[in-house]
């Protein structure tokens, strides 16, 4: 057995025993399944938030699209932060209203503050549509990390298959505590190696990070800025702005601010977690530094840019302590994945559609059921998916992005929006993605009329654009007629 | 609470200034120009925060509830 072997397995191990051990002491409820009891503090909150920005999507597509792109992929680092700010005062009112409804998942708040389980229902449907795939994502990064660190040892079918019963042992025993305890050994471990890799190889290779630029600069001219067509400037501005508003939307995100035990966590975490996210810089690095040195990968290989750099460059031991930082990235923002869409289809679909009598208990029982369920579905579709799942992955961020107008309305002392809005827009926005996407539309081919510059913008804004249209006007005529009487009563449908 | 309006600074140099500063050079510490402002920024956004965090009157409460002992 290789070295690279050997150490990406007692990372591996260590994850699963973590995860399983980090359930002591603490009976599984529901609320300490899903939202690790509330009683999580700053520095949990923290990693499970972060959680979020370092996945395999990031470690391997960062580098990836820095080496396939180019400049673009500066947008990564800026909407991330952009969507601190907003964290400051969005998401203290969330954790208040979650905490005194003991709230669950995200759907579960949409159907309490609209008072309306067919809108719960509907967004977790769209939710687990939205994550499903990234969970995909995860495990084909996880297949082809272990692939190329083991030196072709293990076959990605294998580490994709051990990888999936990792996460899923862990989830169904710890919940959410498996998460936050794995995130710590993820974030040290790839806070390392990426701080290492962005800073060595650059001095490696050019002999430092201006010579690297101005080396690639100079043998691709216009690599490192904006084009002025395609992904322009004002595709930045459009894509930036969208997933800033989209960024707190994910399911499994907007789940991990219920762990909180108090709110003044997310006001000091949005002073930090910007600078965190600069650790992103350094990955952007290793993909230009793999620009000039391992050239000629194209398609979906430019994924592998960063392994391919460090396979040339490093002993196998090194390439096997890369590996296992890249195994984390995948287990962890997976195993949170698997944990919320099982809490979404036994909490939100389960119970606000079926059984709407069903006992904590009960939902615990079924979500801890499903997590083996949505693992398989997630494994069927890495190994046999082919292109669907990339055209689902692209959807997922502007389907959750359809829930920001109703989930903003609804922290207004008075909010005006009813649940009809509420439902009718996001299904709006959420048909127009879907549309847009398997037609491969773009701005341009909708409004051809439109300025060159118009035509780059994120056809994103579209579905949003429409979705609040309809969330506004379908609000405005089924308004209550006495504005002090409870509808309480009503139901959708 | 007139301090907020700052947060609406990152928004503008980020979105809106891009377009003025796309190009390479003069490389800051190393990297091309627009990387540099939008790293700019993001360190920018930390201190912004961190004094609204100052001026914010609601950070201001005595922590009652927050030493509690670990779960």
């Amino acid at each position: 057995m290789s070295s690279a072997l050997l150490i990406i397995a007692a990372v591996t191990v260590v994850a699963l025993l973590l995860g399983l051990r980090a359930r002591r002491g603490h009976d599984m409820s529901l609320e300490q399944w899903t939202v690790g009891g509330r009683s999580f503090g700053t520095a949990f909150v923290f990693l499970l938030m972060a959680g979020e920005i370092y996945t395999t999507f990031t470690f391997l597509g960062g580098s990836g699209f820095a080496y396939g792109k180019g400049a673009p992929v500066y947008y990564i680092l800026a909407y991330g932060s952009l969507a601190y700010i907003l964290s400051y005062w969005m998401l203290p009112p969330i954790w208040r209203y979650a905490k005194s409804q003991r709230l669950v998942s995200q759907p579960h708040f949409f159907s309490r503050k609209y008072d309306s389980p067919a809108l719960g229902v509907l967004v977790a449907l769209v939710g687990v549509a939205a994550l499903i795939p990234y969970l995909v994502l995860q495990l084909k990064g996880l297949g082809i990390i272990v692939a190329t660190a083991s030196y072709g040892a293990i076959p990605s079918t294998s580490a994709i298959w051990i990888g999936a019963a990792v996460v899923t042992c862990y989830v169904i025993v710890s919940g959410v505590r498996g998460s936050a305890w794995n995130s710590v050994v993820k974030d040290t471990l790839i806070l390392a190696v990426v701080l290492f890799l962005g800073i060595y190889l650059p001095i490696h290779y050019y002999g430092g990070l201006g010579d690297m630029f101005h080396t690639i600069e100079a043998a691709k001219p216009g690599f490192l800025t904006f084009p002025a067509k395609g992904s322009s400037v004002t595709w930045f501005q459009s894509t930036v702005l969208l997933t800033a508003l989209g960024f707190f939307m994910w399911p499994h995100t907007f789940g991990s601010v219920f762990t909180a035990k108090d709110e003044r966590i997310f006001r000091r975490n949005a002073m930090v977690l910007p600078l965190y996210q600069l650790i992103l810089l350094f990955v952007f690095f290793v993909g230009f530094a793999a620009v000039l040195k391992v050239p000629g990968l194209k398609g979906g290989d430019i994924d592998l840019s960063l392994f391919r750099l460090s396979l040339q460059t490093f002993d196998p031991w090194f390439v096997g302590v890369i590996g296992g930082a890249g195994v984390l990235t995948a287990l962890v923002p997976g195993s949170m994945i698997l944990n919320t869409a099982s809490t979404l289809l036994a909490n939100d679909v389960y119970r606000g559609l079926l059984k709407r009598d069903a006992s904590d208990a009960s939902v615990t029982r079924l979500a801890r059921m499903l997590v083996p369920v949505v693992a398989l579905v997630a494994v069927a579709f890495t190994l046999h998916g082919g292109e669907t799942i990339v055209a689902l992955l692209l959807m997922g961020y502007n389907f959750v992005t359809q829930l920001f107008p109703a989930m903003i309305c609804s922290l207004a002392p008075h909010n005006r929006a009813t649940k009809q809005g509420a439902f009718c827009g996001i299904l709006a926005g959420v048909a127009v993605v879907a549309a847009t996407t398997l037609m491969h539309l773009s701005m341009g081919q909708l409004f051809p009329f439109l300025p060159d510059a118009a035509k780059d913008v994120n056809i994103g804004f579209v579905a949003l654009a429409l979705n609040i249209v309809v969330f506004v006007v379908v609000s405005a005529v089924t308004q209550p007629r006495t504005s002090g009487e409870s509808h309480a009563q009503t139901h959708v449908h | 609470m007139y301090f907020r309006f700052l947060a609406v600074l990152p928004f503008i140099g980020i979105l809106l200034g891009v377009p003025f500063v796309n190009r390479v050079e003069p490389l800051v510490l190393g990297m091309p120009f627009v990387l540099a402002w939008i790293v700019l920024w993001v360190i920018l956004i930390s201190l912004i925060m961190a004094l609204i965090y100052r001026l914010d009157p609601s950070n201001r409460q005595a922590p009652a509830d927050t030493e509690e002992a670990r779960s």
